[in-house]
Parts: C-alpha cells; sequence; structure tokens
C-alpha cells in the first residue's frame, strides 16, 4: 500500500528525516514511537503534503502513485487521512458545512454525484454515534469551543465520514481520559476494514492496548533504527530509550 | 486644468436647467452650494479625509450629466421631493457639510431628491427598498439626493440596492441625509452590486435625537471605485448607533470608507465593525473616527476593523481613531490586518477540500460575521449567498435586478 524510500525532509533549514525507509501492507498497523522531536510528526506532515516540510530526497509511493506529486487534497481523495495531533478551529465554518464540502470533494474526484442533502444528514447521523459525538458540536465552527478529547473524537468523526484506506493517528491519545481513548480507538477499530493500514504515533502502550500493531518502529534522530512487533512497544513502556540508544552506540 | 474645471463650466451653462428641473428647497441652497465647491475645488491626497482616493483623477473623465427626471414608484413612505407631504425645509441641507466638495458638488448639480418619511409613532413592518438602476448609453454622471425624515417614535427598515443596469462607465455622487427624532429606529443597508466601470462617492449624514437607534450597513459586493463617508451625530441621550461594514474587493477595485461619530452629549453607545477582503490588486482603506466631546460623559464606544488580504498583492490602509475630550467614557478601538490561515487552509485540504474551495470557505466564514448581525432574516439569508457567490466570482450582474436578465 505505501512504500517509503530513503526519505529525507527539512523544515526550514533544518534536516528531520535523515533517510526514512518503511514500507506498510495492505490491512497493516504499524506503530511509530520515539523521543521528542525526532521526526514522527515531520513523516506524517510529509505524506499528507504539508507543505511547511520539504522534502529534499527519496520517494513514498502510495498505491503505485507517487504521491509526493500530489497535492494535500489529493492524496486525501486517493484515500490518504491524518488525525491531527492539535486540531485547529476555523472560525466560522461550520462543520456541517466543512463536512460536507470534504465528502463531496471527495465523491466528485470519484466521479460520483454530490450527495443529497438528507442522505448526508442520515450518514452524519450514523457516524456520529460510532465515536459518540453530541449533535450540537455539528453546528458550530469547526473545533471551535470544543474540548481536547471533543477534537479527537472530532478527527475520528471526520475520518468515519471520509472513509480512507490508510490513516495516520499522531497522537490520537495525548490528552485523552480513560474513557475517551476507549470510544476514539474502538471507534477506529469498527472503521477498520481489512484492507485499512495505519501509522500510529503515540508515546504511551495504553492506545497500542486496543489498536494492537502488527509492527512497532523506533524513530530517533530522523532514522528507524529499530522495528520490531507489540512487545517492543512494552519494553520502550517499561525502560524507555536509553537501551536502545546504547545498543546503537 | 484640474478636474473642478469643467464642473464649474457645466454649471454655468447648466443650472438654469437643473433649477427649471428641480424644486424650491433645492433651489435655495444650490448657488451657495456651488460657489463652496469653487472655492474648495476637488480635495487632493494631503486632506486627510480623502487621502486613500484619488478624486481629482475620478471626476476626470468627460461624463455626460443625467438630468432625467427621478421616477418613484408609488409606495408608501417614499416620495419625490417636490411631492414631499411635509415642509423640508427644516431638514433639506441641514446635516450636510459643503466643506466637502463632493456634498458641495451633489447640491449644486442634483435636481430631483427621495423623500423616506415615517410618520410619528409609525412602524413599518415591510422593508422599504429602493432601487437605483445606472443606465445610459454614454459615460454618464449621475448625482443622487436622499433625504430620510424619520419622526418621533418611528422604526423603519430601508434598503438602498445600487445596480448598473448597462455595460457603462457611471460616475455617482450621493448625499443622503438622514434625520431620527427622539425614540425613531432605523436600519439602514446600503448595498452596491455595480460593475468595475462604475465610481461610487457618497456621503451620509445622520443626525440622532434622545433614545434613538440606528443600524446602518455598508455593503460593497462588486463595484468599480467607492468612496464611502459616513457621519454620524449623537445629539441626544442614550441614543446608538452601530456602523457596519462589509467590502469585498477583487481585480482592481477600490473601497474606501470613512466614517466619523461625534458624541456630542452624555450616556450614548456607538459599534462599529468593518471587514474587508481585498483579492488580487484590489485595494481597501478604511478610516473611523470616534469623537467624544467635553460633555458627552459615559459614552461606550467599539471600533473595530478587520482585515483579509487574500492575494500577495491586495492592499489594505487602516486608520482607527479615537479623539476624546470627556473623562468618564469606555472607549475601545482596533485593527487588524491579516493573510489567510495557512494551518486552516491546510486542515481543510488534508479533508480533501480543493484549495481554491477551502479559500473560499474561509473568505466567506470571515465576512459572515458582518452579515450575523443582520437583523432582517429574509435580507440575512439573502446576503449569505450572495457573499458566498461573490467569492465564487459568480456575482458578476446584478442577479436580483430584473434589467440585468
Amino acid at each position: 500500500m505505501l512504500e517509503i524510500k530513503n526519505l529525507h525532509a527539512q523544515v526550514g533549514d533544518k534536516a528531520i528525516l535523515k533517510g526514512v525507509n518503511l514500507t506498510i501492507r495492505d490491512g497493516e498497523i504499524h506503530a511509530l514511537m520515539g523521543t521528542n522531536g525526532a521526526g514522527k510528526s515531520t513523516l506524517s506532515n510529509v505524506i499528507v503534503g504539508n507543505p511547511s516540510y520539504e522534502v529534499t530526497e527519496g520517494s513514498i509511493i502510495f498505491n503505485g502513485q507517487d504521491l509526493l506529486s500530489m497535492s494535500p487534497e489529493e492524496r486525501a481523495h486517493a484515500g490518504v487521512f491524518m488525525s491531527f495531533q492539535a486540531p485547529i478551529e476555523i472560525p466560522g465554518v461550520s462543520m456541517t458545512n466543512f463536512m460536507r464540502a470534504a465528502v463531496n470533494a471527495r465523491r466528485e474526484a470519484m466521479g460520483k454525484e454530490p450527495l443529497k442533502s438528507t442522505d448526508f444528514l442520515k450518514i452524519m447521523r450514523e457516524k456520529r454515534k460510532l465515536v459518540e459525538i453530541d449533535q450540537k458540536l455539528m453546528n458550530r465552527s469547526v473545533n471551535e469551543g470544543f474540548s481536547g478529547g471533543e477534537r479527537k473524537r472530532n478527527e475520528i468523526f471526520q475520518m468515519a465520514m471520509l472513509e480512507p484506506t490508510f490513516c495516520i493517528l499522531d497522537e490520537t491519545d495525548s490528552g485523552l481520559d480513560v474513557d475517551a481513548l476507549r470510544i476514539v480507538a474502538e471507534g477506529f477499530n469498527k472503521l477498520r476494514t481489512t484492507e485499512t493500514s495505519a501509522i500510529v504515533i503515540t508515546h504511551y502502550q495504553r492506545l497500542l492496548d486496543y489498536i494492537r500493531p502488527d509492527f512497532v518502529h523506533v524513530l530517533i534522530d530522523g532514522h528507524i533504527v529499530k522495528t520490531g512487533t507489540a512487545e517492543l512497544a512494552q519494553k520502550i513502556e517499561e525502560k524507555g530509550f536509553d537501551w536502545i540508544k546504547e545498543e546503537l552506540a | 486644468m484640474k478636474s473642478e474645471q469643467q464642473y464649474i463650466e457645466l454649471y454655468h451653462e447648466a443650472s438654469s436647467v437643473i433649477k427649471e428641473r428641480s424644486c424650491p428647497v433645492m433651489n435655495v441652497v444650490r448657488d451657495e452650494a456651488f460657489e463652496a465647491f469653487r472655492q474648495v475645488g476637488f480635495p487632493s491626497k494631503k486632506v486627510e479625509r480623502y487621502k486613500y482616493t484619488d478624486v481629482d483623477a475620478a471626476f476626470a473623465p468627460n461624463y455626460g450629466i443625467s438630468l432625467s427626471p427621478l421616477t418613484v414608484k408609488p409606495s408608501a413612505y417614499i416620495y419625490n421631493m417636490k411631492d414631499a407631504p411635509i415642509d423640508v425645509t427644516p431638514y433639506y441641507h441641514q446635516v450636510a457639510d459643503c466643506s466637502d466638495a463632493i456634498t458641495a458638488l451633489n447640491t449644486a448639480l442634483v435636481h430631483d431628491a427621495l423623500l423616506v418619511y415615517v410618520p410619528k409613532n409609525t412602524r413599518v413592518a415591510d422593508l422599504i427598498v429602493v432601487d437605483n438602476w445606472l443606465r445610459g448609453t454614454a459615460a454618464t454622471m449621475m448625482n443622487r439626493r436622499i433625504l430620510v425624515v424619520m419622526e418621533q417614535g418611528s422604526e423603519a427598515t430601508l434598503i438602498i440596492n445600487d445596480h448598473a443596469a448597462d455595460k457603462q462607465r457611471f460616475l455617482v455622487t450621493q448625499v443622503m441625509e438622514v434625520y431620527c427624532h427622539d425614540n425613531a429606529r432605523l436600519d439602514l443597508y446600503e448595498i452596491e452590486e455595480t460593475t468595475p466601470l462604475c465610481s461610487r462617492f457618497s456621503n451620509v449624514y445622520i443626525r440622532e435625537g434622545r433614545d434613538c437607534s440606528v443600524k446602518h450597513n455598508s455593503i460593497t459586493l462588486f463595484n468599480g471605485q467607492t468612496r464611502n463617508l459616513c457621519d454620524v451625530y449623537l445629539q441626544g441621550e442614550n441614543s446608538e448607533v452601530t456602523l457596519n461594514g462589509c467590502a469585498i474587493g477583487s481585480g482592481h477595485q477600490r473601497i474606501d470608507n470613512n466614517t466619523l461619530i461625534r458624541h456630542e452629549v452624555p450616556n450614548c453607545q456607538s459599534n462599529e465593525l468593518y471587514k474587508y477582503v481585498v483579492d488580487d490588486q484590489s485595494v481597501g482603506a478604511f478610516a473611523g473616527k470616534i469623537l467624544v466631546e467635553k460633555d458627552a460623559q459615559k459614552t461606550v464606544s467599539q471600533e473595530t476593523n478587520a482585515n483579509l488580504c487574500a492575494s500577495p498583492d491586495g492592499r489594505m490602509y487602516t486608520q482607527p481613531m479615537l479623539e476624546i475630550y470627556a473623562d468618564d467614557v469606555k472607549c475601545a478601538h482596533g485593527s487588524t490586518v491579516g493573510v489567510m490561515d495557512e494551518t486552516a487552509l491546510f486542515y481543510m485540504r488534508q479533508r480533501g477540500i480543493p484549495e481554491a474551495e477551502a479559500r473560499t470557505l474561509l473568505k466567506n466564514a470571515f465576512m459572515g460575521q458582518v452579515i450575523d448581525q443582520i437583523k432582517n432574516e429574509s435580507l440575512r439569508q439573502r446576503l449569505y449567498v450572495k457573499v458566498e457567490k461573490r467569492f465564487r466570482g459568480e456575482l458578476d450582474k446584478c442577479e436580483d435586478c430584473r434589467l440585468c436578465k
């Protein structure tokens, strides 16, 4: 599904990613762990095409397409979705209008007719239930006045609406209490199909108890330095990253 | 030759015809107004209140003056000045100020005028709508005069629409005088939807007595060059005024709004919110002064001007001003000029919303705040649609105007 080769990226003049290689097949969940500033968020932003990040070398192939030559919206239409670490507020744009624009843009890219208003609202209602998000939030502006937990739930709700095939969950667990974490993680699991793949970025084992990773990667200083199974995450939870750094030295 | 010369000559040639077609109340101040214009001439950019608009250049082309009679469709509360049901002498050209060249020129050249008169304690439930259609087969100058008299305890909503029916160069001067007697309420909307060939110079003067409430909404949806002045005189206690503005520029359009709110007595309130979106090479200017006189204690005033430069070449000039001579007042003013929120844009694009659409949504959201404040539900909904169409580039003709279909 996704093949990243020798990826180098920078923000301004600062090199962050220094040759990342990663292959993700259909249906796989890859956890990405690492110290602060190691490049986890840079990697996810590069995958979704954030213009603030510059790719200097390497390639990303997504289902046979050269992802780096595509605009952020084209990538979204191809099925790439990111749950943002800090979802922003968009004052004056209602959730409903925002979602309608997003859903219909994707449908248009797929050569489908825009959804009828009644059908759209019906789908909104169904998907809202998945993440237990209140209808009154839908009448507000995007994320405006949402609590931290509501914002994260809203990200998964958007994922439900857009039905992506590849998701990046960028610290979706941060700022969530235990119950909210369960709702968000279970929501994600319900939405998954056998084809859905994901990169799950987290600092904690807890999220991975709900969303079981097939692989765990450790990113340090712009390189993936270690890859293992779910047990690696547990070991990091217990011992931190120092032992990995020592191994490298 | 400076531009005023041709208007001086025009007056010498046409004043007798103008007087013939006009009425005594308008003629009695005419020569004096012309003399004032002749002396002051068009303001240069060195004149503070005209520093963002080149008046001389706008009046330089050779326009033919329109002297065709004003047609007023018979309807309640709207009259041709000639058929005024009241004595308008205490109102006509009383608050309008001839030290302003545009007002002086308008007063000298205008032959017909519109009167909106709402009698004492009359509450007008329906909207009073005035549609101005600019028509002409050659470059035409129109001079428009509107007098609004709201008697004590009256209430009305007045909408003035500007349309250009012909793809022609038009130069419009407008002077509107609004008199609100005690306890009167007026919602006044001016909606400009013309073409890039139109230049508009509008001066609005509002005088309020006690316990009045006036909301003036200046909405520039589509235009060529616009210069709006709005001066408000708060002369009775416990009155309030709201000045709202929505200005959308693209192409090479210019929109210059200049306001003055003069608090002359205690316990009045003023609110001002002007928002601009300047796209392409368009230029916006806003200068708003709140003047609180020595005795105007307990004044509460808030002035806000927020602007979005939606393109690298869009220009915005902003000048919020407070001048306070009283010592027990609550006044605030603020101004912002910003660019498109790139983080929000990216968030929307990540969800698959194409960049152009995302930009439209953000511009629309920015302007929505002004439209939200429109009290009349049907007008508010209509303007949401118009503003959105404008940002989508679909508002290149005045869609409501029967003449344009």
